[in-house]
C-alpha cells in the first residue's frame, strides 16, 4: 500500500484514507517482522548469525526502510504544509519498496544456495559479497515478492475503503495480481529445476496458483474479502513451499558438497527449543485472538469523506 | 580503525540513541494511562485534554523509540555474528519472547487506542493505554535478563565442541539478581525522565500563559514522579552496586578509581590519575563511603585494579582486564550527578510552587526548561559506564567483545552503515525535536467535541 500511495490515491483525503487503514494495525504487524528475527536468533543462532552478517547491505537497506516508514506514518500529517507532506509521502513509498522487493532477493538467494565458507573457528560464513546476491534468479525472486505484496495490499485497500479509491484498488490489484501470476509462475518453475527432490514444492506450488488465481477470481467478482483471504493464502504458500524445498537444509552452499547450514547445525539445544516451543504454543493463540480482535474493531470501511479537514496539520494552528 | 572499533561504535551510537526514547516512552505511557484514569474516574475535562496533549508527545517519542529497537535487534546478527553465535543459545530466548510476550501488547493496544477513541466503550479505551504500557515494562525486563547474562551469566553450561554457551535454566536467566536490580533501577530512572519532562512541559506552558488547567497539574505530577523515583533509583542503585562488587568487582573497583585493595575506602569525588592511568595521583573523598556502599560495611574491603588485573591474568589467561578507568569514572560520576541534579531542582521547584505560587521568573523557567534533559543524560552516562567499565569481556568471564564482532564484515561496510546510520538519526532527531517543541507551543485543544454519531474520523493518519 506503501508503494501504491502516488498511485492510488489522487487527492489528500485519499492519501489520508490510505494510511488511516493502516494506522492501527501496520506497527502490530511489523511485530511479526520482528518476532521472526527473534525466534530465528533463539531457535537458530548460527543461521541467524551466517545470514545477518552475510546479507549485510541488503538487511541495512531494509533496516532503514523499516526506520524511515514507522516515523513516516506517524508525522506525516503533523502539518498541512505541501512541501512536509510530500517528501513523507516520497519516504513512504521508497522505503515500502526497498523492503518489498529485498525480502524476495533475500530468500530467493538462500533457496539458489550461497557461498560459504568454514572458519579457522568452525564457524560457517557467507563468502559472496553484494553484488553477487544480484543474480538473476533472486531478482526475479524480488520482483515475484514485489508484486505479490502490491497486489496484496491492493486487495486489502479494497477491501477496506470505500469510493473511488475502493474501485482503483480492485483495478490495481486485478492488473499487478496477473503480473504476479506470470511472475510467480516463472520463479516457481526455475526453483524446481534446481531442486532433486520436487514433491514438496510441486504441491506447494499447486496451492499457491490455485489460491492466487482464487484470490483474482474474486477480486473481478468485487469479493475483496475473499480476495485478500485468498492472497494471504497464497503469501504464506510460497514461504512454507520455498523451506519445503529447502528441508533440511535452512541455508545450502551454491557449491554442492560444500559446508552449509541445516536445521541440525543450525538450531539451538533440544532444552531452548523446547522452552521457545512453549512459549511460542501458548502466547501465539493469545496474540492472534487479541490481534484479530482489532482487525475486527477497525473492520470499517473508510471513506475520504469521513476525513473531514484533510488538508489540514495537526500542528498547524497554535491553540 | 578496525571493523571491532567501528562494530563498537555503532553498537554504542545506535543504543544510546534509542535509550533517549525508551525511558521517555515507558514513563510517560503509565503518567498518560494516569491522566486518563482520572478522566474516567472524575469525567474531568482538562485530564482528557492533557491526556490527549501529552499523549502526542507520548506518540512522537514512541515512534523513534519503535523503529530505533529494530536496529538493536538485527545489529547482534549484522556486526556480532561471533557473539551471536556463542550466546545465541541462551540470548536469543529473551530476544523472541520479548516480541511474543511484550511487542505485540505495545503495538497492537496502542494502535486501539491511537484510532479507538471513537469506536472502543471509555473502559475498554482506558484498558488499551493501560496493556501498552504493562508491555513496555515487560519489553524491560526481558531485554534486561538479556543483558544480564551478559553481565553476570548464570543458567548454563560451555559447550566446548560447539564453541558456545548453552542454556541450562530458562528461570534461572529470567530470575538473574543482577536483571531483577537492573529492571528496578532502570524503570523508576524511566519515570524520573518522564516525569521531569511532564514539569518541564508543564513550567515553560504556565510561564507563557497557555492552558494552565493543564499544565499546572503536569508540572505538579511531573516533580512528585521525579522525586518519588529518585528514591526508587537510588536504593535500587545501592543494590546494584553491591551486586557489581561481588560478580564484576574490576567494574566497581574502574568506577572509583580504587588502584590498589585497601579497606575504608572514600566514595572519591575527585580523583587525578598519572597520564597512564595506572596510580592516582591526588584524591579527595568522602571517608568510607565507597565501602559501604559496595560491602554494606564501613570497614569493608574494596579490591583494587591492579590486585584484580593479576588474579584475572592468572584465572583468564594473559591479556588486559583494566578497561578505561577515567572512562568509567567519570560515566558514573556524571550518571549520579546528573540524576541528583534532577531531584535537586525538582526539590526546589516543589518548594516554589507551593500552595498555587508559580515564580514568573526567567531563571525558574530555564531551569524547568533544562530538567527534562538531565535524566536523559543520566541514563546514557549510566549505559555508557555499566557497558563499557565491563571491557574487555562482552560476556563477563566467558567472552570477549574482540571475539564477537562479524569475521565477514569489513571495517569499510561498518563505517559506511554507521555513518548513515548516524546520519539519518540527526535528521530524525532534528524533525523529533521540532515536532516536540511545536506540539508544546500549539498547546493542548481547547474543547475537544464527542460527537457519539459524527460520521467524520477522529482520529486519521
Amino acid at each position: 500500500m506503501g508503494i501504491l500511495l502516488p498511485v492510488v490515491a489522487k487527492n489528500q483525503a485519499e492519501r489520508r484514507a490510505v494510511l488511516t487503514t493502516l494506522g492501527p494495525l501496520w506497527d502490530g504487524n511489523e511485530v511479526w517482522l520482528l518476532v521472526a528475527g527473534g525466534a530465528t536468533f533463539a531457535a537458530f543462532p548460527e543461521w541467524y548469525a551466517t545470514l545477518f552478517s552475510g546479507f549485510y547491505l541488503p538487511l541495512f537497506l531494509i533496516l532503514i526502510s523499516l526506520i524511515v516508514r514507522g516515523v513516516s506514518f506517524e508525522y506525516r500529517s503533523k502539518y498541512g504544509s505541501e512541501k512536509w507532506r510530500s517528501r513523507w509521502d516520497l519516504a513512504i513509498t521508497i522505503s515500502s519498496f526497498l523492503p518489498a522487493l529485498l525480502w524476495g532477493v533475500a530468500f530467493a538467494n538462500i533457496v539458489r544456495g550461497v557461498p560459504l565458507v568454514k572458519t579457522s573457528a568452525g564457524y560457517i560464513q557467507y563468502s559472496g559479497g553484494f553484488w553477487n546476491l544480484l543474480n538473476p534468479y533472486a531478482l526475479l525472486g524480488g520482483l515475484t515478492t514485489l508484486s505479490l505484496f502490491v497486489s496484496h495490499g491492493a486487495f486489502f485497500l479494497a477491501l477496506k475503503t470505500d469510493g473511488e479509491i475502493r474501485v482503483r484498488a480492485n483495478k490495481l490489484g486485478q492488473q499487478v495480481g496477473l503480473v504476479t501470476a506470470l511472475l510467480a509462475v516463472l520463479f516457481l518453475g526455475w526453483t524446481m529445476l534446481g531442486l532433486t527432490s520436487k514433491g514438496g514444492v510441486i504441491a506447494g506450488s499447486t496451492v499457491v496458483v490455485v489460491a492466487w488465481l482464487s484470490a483474482l477470481a474474486a477480486n473481478m467478482k468485487g469479493r475483496e474479502g475473499y480476495a485478500f483471504l485468498f492472497s494471504a493464502i497464497a503469501t504464506a504458500a510460497v514461504v512454507i513451499t520455498l523451506f519445503t524445498g529447502l528441508y533440511p537444509n535452512v541455508m545450502p552452499n551454491r557449491t554442492a558438497g560444500g559446508p552449509g547450514l541445516n536445521i541440525f547445525n543450525a538450531s539451538s539445544t533440544h532444552y531452548t527449543l523446547g522452552v521457545m516451543t512453549w512459549v511460542a504454543l501458548i502466547m501465539t493463540p493469545i496474540v492472534l485472538l487479541y490481534q484479530g480482535w482489532s482487525y475486527w474493531i477497525f473492520r470499517k470501511r473508510i471513506n475520504p469523506n469521513q476525513i473531514s479537514t484533510p488538508e489540514a496539520g495537526v500542528l498547524d494552528t497554535v491553540h | 580503525m578496525s571493523a571491532l572499533d567501528l562494530a563498537r561504535w555503532q553498537f554504542g551510537i545506535t543504543t544510546v540513541y534509542h535509550f533517549i526514547f525508551v525511558p521517555i516512552t515507558i514513563g510517560s505511557g503509565f503518567l498518560v494511562a494516569g491522566l486518563q484514569t482520572a478522566w474516567y474516574r472524575t469525567n474531568k475535562d482538562k485530564y482528557l485534554r492533557a491526556t490527549k496533549f501529552f499523549g502526542k508527545l507520548f506518540l512522537i517519542n514512541f515512534a523513534i523509540g519503535v523503529v530505533t529497537g529494530i536496529v538493536q535487534e538485527f545489529q547482534f546478527g549484522m556486526n556480532w555474528s561471533s557473539y551471536s553465535r556463542f550466546v545465541g543459545d541462551i540470548f536469543g530466548a529473551p530476544l523472541a519472547i520479548e516480541g511474543l510476550l511484550a511487542f505485540f501488547l505495545e503495538s497492537t493496544f496502542l494502535g486501539m487506542w491511537i484510532f479507538g477513541w471513537d469506536r472502543l466503550s471509555k473502559k475498554l479505551h482506558l484498558a488499551a493505554i493501560w496493556l501498552a504500557a504493562i508491555g513496555t515494562l515487560l519489553s524491560a525486563y526481558f531485554i534486561l535478563a538479556a543483558n544480564a547474562f551478559m553481565q553476570h551469566p548464570v543458567g548454563y553450561v560451555l559447550n566446548g565442541t560447539r564453541g558456545r554457551a548453552e542454556l541450562t535454566s530458562i528461570f534461572k536467566v529470567l530470575t538473574n539478581s543482577t536483571a531483577l536490580a537492573a529492571f528496578f533501577h532502570t524503570i523508576p530512572s524511566a519515570f524520573l525522565t518522564a516525569g521531569a519532562l511532564f514539569a518541564g512541559v508543564g513550567a515553560w506552558m504556565i510561564f507563557h500563559k497557555k492552558d494552565a488547567e493543564v499544565a499546572k497539574p503536569a508540572l505538579k505530577i511531573g516533580l512528585i514522579t521525579v522525586l518519588i523515583s529518585f528514591v526508587i533509583v537510588g536504593v535500587s542503585g545501592d543494590t546494584t552496586a553491591r551486586l557489581m562488587t561481588t560478580q564484576q568487582p574490576m567494574k566497581m573497583a574502574a568506577a572509583e578509581a580504587v588502584y590498589n585493595t585497601k579497606t575504608n575506602v572514600p566514595f572519591s569525588l575527585l580523583t587525578i590519575g598519572t597520564l597512564n592511568g595506572s596510580k592516582s595521583v591526588f584524591q579527595i573523598g568522602l571517608p568510607s563511603v565507597l565501602s559501604f556502599m559496595a560491602t554494606g560495611n564501613v570497614n569493608g574491603t574494596v579490591e583494587g585494579v591492579n590486585t584484580l588485573e593479576k588474579s584475572y591474568e592468572q584465572k583468564y589467561g594473559p591479556g588486559n582486564y583494566t578497561p578505561n578507568i577515567p572512562f568509567a569514572y567519570w560515566s558514573f560520576r556524571l550518571m549520579i550527578g546528573f540524576g541528583a541534579l534532577a531531584a535537586l531542582i525538582s526539590l526546589l521547584a516543589l518548594w516554589f510552587i507551593r500552595q498555587g505560587r508559580f515564580p514568573r521568573k526567567r531563571w525558574f523557567v530555564r531551569s524547568m526548561v533544562v530538567l527534562p534533559f538531565l535524566p536523559i543524560l543520566a541514563n546514557s552516562f549510566g549505559w555508557i559506564f555499566t557497558e563499557s567499565a565491563r571491557q574487555p569481556w562482552v560476556v563477563f568471564g566467558l567472552f570477549k567483545t574482540s571475539a564477537g564482532v562479524s569475521p565477514g564484515v569489513s571495517a569499510a561496510s561498518v563505517l559506511f552503515t554507521m555513518v548513515v546510520f548516524t546520519l539519518l538519526y540527526g535528521v530524525l532527531a532534528v524533525i523529533e525535536f521540532g515536532l516536540i517543541y511545536r506540539t508544546i507551543k500549539v498547546g493542548p485543544e481547547k474543547t475537544i467535541e464527542r460527537d457519539e454519531n459524527s460520521k467524520t474520523l477522529t482520529m486519521a493518519y
